[in-house]
This record gives C-alpha cells, sequence and structure tokens, in this order.
C-alpha cells in the first residue's frame, strides 16, 4: 500500500503542475473550454486516486474544488482572477497535504485548507440558489456516470447459456464472446455439460454455455450491451463480485470450497464434510460426486482470474511509464560508458588482426553499441517545458509583489536537455529571471513614460544548436547600464580605473563575484550573491553565458550548454605520441597543410581553405611539444562562436565515440581541457575545450602585442 | 477477401450513406431498393450480412427476413433491422422472424460499424 501512496504522492505532484499550468493559462483565456476541462480532469483524478490511496483531506478539499469547476464546465459559472487564485492557493494547500504525509507525519486539517474548502462551498451554494434545481441536478448526472468508468475495476461473474435456436437469428455467440473480452481481463471456460451424444445431435442447435470472469472498467450496463440483441435468447446472469472492501489479501485467499459454495453449487456441509480430509478439494469434490468436474473447473477459473486481476493491476500501474530510481540510470550510463571504451578496445584489436571475421564481428558490435549509447542518453533526456513552467507561477507571484505587470512567454518548451542538466539549471534560472522581473523591467508608469507597453515580457527560450542547448532569457525592459557597471566595478576594485573594455567584456562584469547594482536591497534580489552564482552554477555544465544589452530597450542572456554530460562524438586526432579528442559538433572539416601552403602565407598563420582565409592555431605550439612537425599536417576547421578556426595537429585519426571522465580537483584550473577519456589500448586521451583555446590564444596575443609596444 | 453486405431501403439518402459507410470500412455492398429487389439480387450470392429497412413498398423487412432464413444460404448470416424506436413491437417481429439484432434511426455511421463488427465480426 505504502508503494501506492508513493506513486499518488509523485501523481499529485505532476497533476498540480498540470494544474498550475493550465490555470494560469485559464487566467488568460477564461473562456477556453479547453483549458478548464483539463482543470477539471486533473482536479478529478487528484480526487480521485486521493481517495483511493486514504488522503481523505486532499479528496475533500480537491471534491469542492471539483464540484466548481464542474459548473464552470457546463457554463453555468464563469472563470475569474478570484476563483484562479483561490483555486491556485488551493493547490499550493493540497501540495502542503502531500509533502507532510510524505514527512510522514498525519496532518491535522489545517485551518486553510478548511477556509478553502469553505469558500468553494459557499461559492457553490450562491450559485445552487440562483439557478434552477433541475439545472443543477443535470450538471451532476453525467459526472457519476464519469465516476463509474474512471473508477476501479470492477469484477463480474458473467453466466451466458444462449437458446438451443440461436443460430437461427444469425447470432454467433462467439463474437459476443469476443467483444465481452475486449472489456477488460477476462476468463472463459466452456460449459459443455449439455452436450448430447453424437446421435442426438442437431447440428443447427447450439448446447454450449459459458462462464465468464471478467475485471473491467466498464459497468454492468456495458456488458448488458454486449448480449443485448439476445437478452430473449439466452440466459445471461451477471454479477459484480468485486470485493469493495478494499482488502485484497481476503479477495485472493477465498478458497475454492467457498467459492463454489458461494455460487450455490455445493452446500456448506458437503463442503465442510471433505475439508476433513486432506486432499486437493477440487478432486475430493468430484471424486465425492458432490459437484461436477465441470463446476469445479469453473470456479477454479474464477479463483485464477482474481488472481490475475490482482497481479495485473501491478503491472498495469507500472506499464504506461516506468520510474526509476535517478541512480540505476547513472548507473546504466557508466556502465555504456565501460562499454564504449571495451568496444573501441575491441575495433582496435580486430583492425590489427586483420581478420576479417573479427572485424565483421567488431563493426557489429560498434554499431550497436552506437544504438545503445544513444538509446540510453535518451532516457536521460527531458523536456525542459517542465521547468519552465515552473516559473510561470514563479513570475506571476513576484511582478504581483512589486507591483509590476509582467508576463512569461516560453519557447521550445519541448527541447530536451540531460536530466543533471535540467536539474542543475534551476537555480541559475530562477536568478536570472528573478534579476529580470527586479532589475530589468521597470514599472507599469516608467514604461508608459518611456512609450513602451504597460505590460514587461520576459522571454524564455531553449533550441538546439548541435551539440548544445542555447537558452535565452530576455526581457524588454530597461536594459543594462553600461556606464553604471564600469562605475561600480571601478569602486570594487574588479577593473582598473582606466581599463577599456568592450561592451560584451563590460556587461560580463555583473557574472562577477560581489557586483550588484541594484539600488537597494528587495525581498526578490540583491543580496549581493548575484550572477557569479549563475556563472558558477552555469561552468559547473561547461556551459557559457552570453550577455547583450541595449539600454532602453532591454537584455538578453544567452547560456549555452552541452546537451549531456556523459558521452559525445569526438574526433580523435594525434600531435607526437599524445591523443587529444575535439568534440565533433564544432568540427566543419579536415583538410591538409603542407610546407608549400605554409610557405604561400608568408609567415601568417592562415590557410586558404575553400577561397576562405582561415586562421588556424597549431596545437603543438600551444601545448609546446618538442620535435619537429611533419612534413604534412592537417588543419582541423571549426566553426567557434560564429568565426571560422582552424586547429594544426599530426594526424587525424577518425570519430571516436567519446565517454567523458572528469580530470578531478588536480586539474581543475586547466580551462584548455574539459576532460579525458580513456582508447581502445587503455592510451589517456584529453578532450580539448576549443573555444577556451582560442580564448586563450587571443589573450597571449593581446599580451604580445601589448609588450611589444613597449 | 471482402465480406459482402447486402443492404435494402427505399430510401434512396439512407441507402448511400449506409453503403458509403460500410464500403468505406471495406466491405463490399449490393444495394437493393426494396425486399423483393434484394431477395432477387440476393440469389445465387455469397453475402455475409444483411441490413435492411424495415418499412419498404414490395416486401417489408420482416417479410425480407422471413424469405432469407428460408433460404439454406441465408439461414444463419446475420440480419440487421434499420428501425425507428417507435418500432418497438416490430422490433420484436422481426426477431421472431429471425432477425439478429437492430439499429435504430437515426443512426451515426460509427454505430452502424459497431453493430456490424458485432454480428460479423
Amino acid at each position: 500500500m505504502d508503494k501506492f501512496r508513493e506513486a499518488f504522492r509523485e501523481e499529485a505532484h505532476e497533476l498540480l503542475a498540470e494544474l498550475e499550468t493550465s490555470l494560469l493559462e485559464l487566467e488568460k483565456e477564461p473562456g477556453d473550454e479547453d483549458l478548464i476541462g483539463r482543470v477539471f480532469r486533473a482536479m478529478h483524478t487528484l480526487k480521485g486516486s486521493s481517495g483511493m490511496f486514504g488522503f481523505d483531506d486532499i479528496k475533500k478539499l480537491t471534491h469542492d474544488i471539483e464540484n466548481v469547476y464542474d459548473m464552470v464546465r457546463s457554463g453555468k459559472m464563469a472563470v475569474n482572477s478570484a476563483l484562479i487564485d483561490m483555486t491556485l492557493r488551493a493547490c499550493d494547500e493540497v501540495k502542503k497535504m502531500v509533502e507532510a504525509e510524505e514527512d510522514g507525519e498525519a496532518v491535522p486539517e489545517s485551518e486553510a485548507a478548511l477556509a478553502i474548502s469553505g469558500a468553494f462551498r459557499s461559492l457553490l451554494e450562491d450559485f445552487r440558489g440562483e439557478a434552477k434545481p433541475e439545472a443543477a441536478h443535470d450538471g451532476r448526472v453525467p459526472r457519476a456516470d464519469e465516476e463509474k468508468k474512471e473508477g476501479n475495476a470492477h469484477t463480474y461473474r458473467i453466466s451466458f447459456r444462449p437458446a438451443a435456436d440461436i443460430f437461427l437469428s444469425g447470432t454467433n455467440p462467439l463474437l459476443l464472446l469476443n467483444e465481452v473480452r475486449d472489456l477488460g481481463l477476462c476468463d472463459i471456460v466452456a460449459r459443455t455439460e449439455q452436450i448430447p451424444s453424437l446421435n442426438e445431435i442437431d447440428p443447427e442447435a447450439c448446447y454450449t454455455g459459458w462462464e465468464v470472469m471478467l475485471t473491467s472498467e466498464h459497468d454492468i450496463n456495458a456488458i448488458r450491451d454486449i448480449f443485448i440483441f439476445v437478452e430473449d435468447q439466452c440466459t445471461l446472469d451477471i454479477e459484480d463480485i468485486t470485493d469493495d472492501s478494499g482488502d485484497e489479501e481476503a479477495r485472493e485467499d477465498r478458497k475454492l470450497g467457498e467459492i463454489l459454495v458461494k455460487r450455490g453449487d455445493i452446500s456448506e456441509p458437503d463442503l465442510r464434510k471433505i475439508l476433513d480430509s486432506h486432499k486437493k478439494i477440487g478432486e475430493i469434490l468430484v471424486e465425492s460426486g458432490v459437484v461436477g468436474a465441470e463446476k469445479v473447473e469453473i470456479a477454479l477459473a474464477e479463483q485464477k482470474h482474481v488472481r490475475e486481476v490482482k497481479q495485473r493491476k501491478q503491472v498495469v500501474e507500472a506499464a504506461a511509464s516506468i520510474r526509476v530510481p535517478a541512480e540505476k540510470l547513472d548507473r546504466l550510463v557508466n556502465m555504456v560508458g565501460e562499454l564504449v571504451t571495451v568496444q573501441s578496445r575491441l575495433s582496435q584489436i580486430s583492425t590489427q588482426r586483420n581478420d576479417p571475421l573479427l572485424i565483421q564481428v567488431a563493426e557489429e558490435v560498434e554499431r550497436l553499441m552506437a544504438d545503445l549509447r544513444d538509446n540510453t542518453m535518451s532516457i536521460r533526456m527531458l523536456a525542459i517545458g517542465s521547468t519552465f513552467s515552473r516559473f510561470e507561477r514563479l513570475v506571476r507571484d513576484l511582478s504581483a509583489e512589486l507591483g509590476k505587470d509582467i508576463v512569461l512567454k516560453t519557447e521550445g518548451a519541448e527541447t530536451e536537455l540531460d536530466k543533471t542538466v535540467i536539474e542543475k539549471l534551476n537555480d541559475p534560472l530562477v536568478h536570472l529571471i528573478r534579476n529580470c522581473i527586479d532589475h530589468g523591467i521597470e514599472a507599469p508608469a516608467v514604461r508608459e513614460a518611456a512609450g513602451k507597453p504597460r505590460q514587461g515580457t520576459v522571454l524564455l527560450a531553449a533550441e538546439h544548436a548541435g551539440a548544445h542547448v542555447v537558452i535565452t532569457i530576455r526581457d524588454d525592459g530597461a536594459g543594462l547600464d553600461g556606464e553604471a557597471i564600469r562605475a561600480k566595478a571601478i569602486e570594487r576594485g574588479i577593473i582598473a580605473p582606466d581599463a577599456e573594455l568592450s561592451e560584451r567584456e563590460l556587461y560580463a562584469l555583473i557574472l562577477q563575484p560581489g557586483f550588484s547594482t541594484a539600488r537597494k536591497v528587495t525581498s526578490v534580489s540583491g543580496r549581493g550573491v548575484g550572477m557569479d552564482v549563475v556563472k558558477k552554477g552555469i561552468d559547473a555544465l561547461q556551459g557559457t553565458i552570453e550577455i547583450i544589452s541595449k539600454k532602453g530597450k532591454g537584455s538578453s542572456i544567452i547560456l549555452k550548454l552541452p546537451l549531456t554530460l556523459a558521452i559525445i562524438d569526438g574526433l580523435l586526432v594525434r600531435i607526437e605520441e599524445s591523443y587529444f579528442i575535439m568534440p565533433l559538433s564544432a568540427i566543419e572539416e579536415c583538410v591538409e597543410l603542407t610546407n608549400a601552403d605554409i610557405a604561400r602565407a608568408h609567415g601568417k598563420c592562415i590557410a586558404e581553405i575553400r577561397g576562405e582565409i582561415v586562421p588556424y592555431l597549431r596545437l603543438r605550439d600551444a601545448f609546446a611539444f618538442a620535435g619537429q612537425r611533419p612534413a604534412i599536417e592537417q588543419i582541423v576547421t571549426t566553426r567557434i562562436n560564429g568565426g571560422r578556426v582552424g586547429f594544426v595537429v599530426d594526424q587525424v585519426i577518425g570519430g571516436h565515440q567519446t565517454v567523458i571522465k572528469s580530470m578531478g580537483q588536480m586539474c581543475k584550473d586547466i580551462k584548455t581541457v574539459s576532460g579525458a577519456t580513456i582508447l581502445g589500448d587503455g592510451t589517456v586521451a584529453l578532450i580539448l575545450d576549443l573555444p577556451k583555446i582560442v580564448e586563450q590564444a587571443e589573450r597571449e596575443e593581446a599580451v604580445g602585442r601589448n609588450n611589444s609596444r613597449y | 477477401m471482402s465480406k459482402v453486405i447486402l443492404t435494402a431501403d427505399d430510401s434512396a439518402s439512407v441507402r448511400q450513406m449506409v453503403s458509403f459507410t460500410i464500403r468505406d470500412a471495406g466491405y463490399e455492398v449490393i444495394e437493393a431498393v426494396d425486399g423483393r429487389d434484394a431477395l432477387a439480387k440476393a440469389a445465387g450470392q455469397t453475402i455475409h450480412m444483411v441490413l435492411t429497412d424495415l418499412n419498404m413498398p414490395n416486401l417489408d423487412g420482416i417479410g425480407l427476413i422471413r424469405e432469407l432464413r428460408a433460404l439454406p444460404a441465408f439461414k444463419f448470416i446475420p440480419i440487421i433491422l434499420l428501425t425507428t424506436e417507435s418500432q418497438a413491437e416490430k422490433k420484436m417481429e422481426g426477431k421472431a422472424a429471425g432477425a439478429t439484432g437492430w439499429i435504430v434511426k437515426p443512426f451515426k455511421p460509427e454505430q452502424l460499424l459497431a453493430v456490424i463488427r458485432k454480428v460479423i465480426g
């Protein structure tokens, strides 16, 4: 039972989230029937399942709300923001109840809950008072039906014995039984005791009857409907034998004897007499002639059916989507990672041996491995939408608190990201959005004066870009004040007073620890721990932050994050005896660099590739390798921050599925390497952080230029 | 091979709707304008099911059912009567004559298909 409650809690959280989203949308479009339906359904499901798992206080509360939304749904009541407000508060209350239960304490019915409950009830009563009584009644009728359908499954015992002449009306009883089968879990036993001996048989008559055990969510009328055409041509008994006590143990343990007695096939004293001996009861009963073998078989079928239903129930609960503890997934990903390493060893060995059979197997394994890797990774992928919808509430509440009129728009909610990335993204995003609301968007009056619409907009957008996801937080507020930032940075000693900074560098200053330009500390933001927390969070995810702003027009904060932190496609390259991995996502092409090319460039590190001049970096120099460069080197061209940059290596070996291993604390200051991986033969290859390498080279070049000036 | 359904109705519009619906669902259709026409068209054909209106000129639905049931080839095939709610006793009469079931008019295409599936699987 505890397991079910756990499942309910998870479901409840989901439902509440869905409810919240729907409510907020509903507030924008109060007439949208779809949304009303969604709210109603979520409430209804919440009520239904909370009742089933003993969350009675939740049931009570949701019941009252549901009633109100039932009226709304049937168009008898209009949605207004007071109702939405009340419902949102109710959601919070329900959330509290669910969470309190999680902590294991029985919750006393909170006053808030009672108050909300009362408010909804009085709303309903007010309304009922006005409405015609039968109208209110009408509203209730379909609900009762619905409840039956959605409610718990019932188990029925159906006894169907067609009349002998049923074939003459063109009826095929088997089709009817098939229809019954379609209703749910079904066990059918044929009763053949009335079939006469061969010489007496009328081939056009039906002698068989059927006993059906059916567990279905449909009500008894749905079963009767199946037999509607043959009602007067058969004996049909349908009995609901669902055990309403809810005590499943008792149900399963019902003994064969009891079933037979209950069906009236044997009497109680007969049963007791037989129970005194110690054989299998079914056999004894048949042997002693108390009951026919067939009846025992039917009763056994019933027993089996009930057991199956019980098992099935557990399976069904797990089937639609399986919840797995995150750590199991992590373990799976780790193992896939190991497997990828082993596979690359296999590939390497098979190439060395040059045994066609082995190569064939190795290739097969490689292909499967790639599939396995992608599938495993996709399990970890979640749509970012659930995180987005959480912010809608944040924006709504915060803007109300600050007296601003702000609406949150989201784009690309379906963009998928690695689960760990999403989790770690939450806090930075909360901070960024708070910043937009608090510092970015101005008060309505100020906006109006500036000729902007009163309502400010915060856009939260996500999109894929190669192996990255780009998340943009854009507001149409005041924008960043470059001068204020500069003054502040000088005051805080972050930059020298005469420092020359580009706009981008200037804005990037707000990411420095201890930097906050908010005039006063509000409850929303400005507690000194500002954007640097965001920066740390994003850095930890190997992401980058870019800030674009235009004074008076608003600002955009662009986060670029890797899709996954575990395995990437890489390009394996070699310099001398060392191997490196370059993330394949940034790579455009590989071309040769010959001495002739170098001579043509007159000592400049540029190459002409397909008519375009591409600057390149010689990694051999960047990493200070000793030794002679080979006569023919290779340039790997990449697109980094919008520009084309080539990296010169000794040799390009080829694509490599790269399991990223972190480098540990020792190497955390090495920016140009983002991790390491283990190659097939056990060699370690460093994974290069190409943008960082370019950055570093640019910096060094700038320093070099400055030095030469003096 | 798709199953063949014989449909008898004196109303062209009903016939059209019925034919269209069941043809769309992948059955073959033979149309008849009344009971007599239906009987004539049924002769010598392999037919898996009959849909017949109740009130038709020349030979009505009940009559058609009786005649069909007398033919060995039609003894066991499903016959569905198209009827209106008010004709409850006709429904019983039809049943007695050997109809497998009925559909109450007006009906929607999906209801018709549901009944067809119910009786011929």
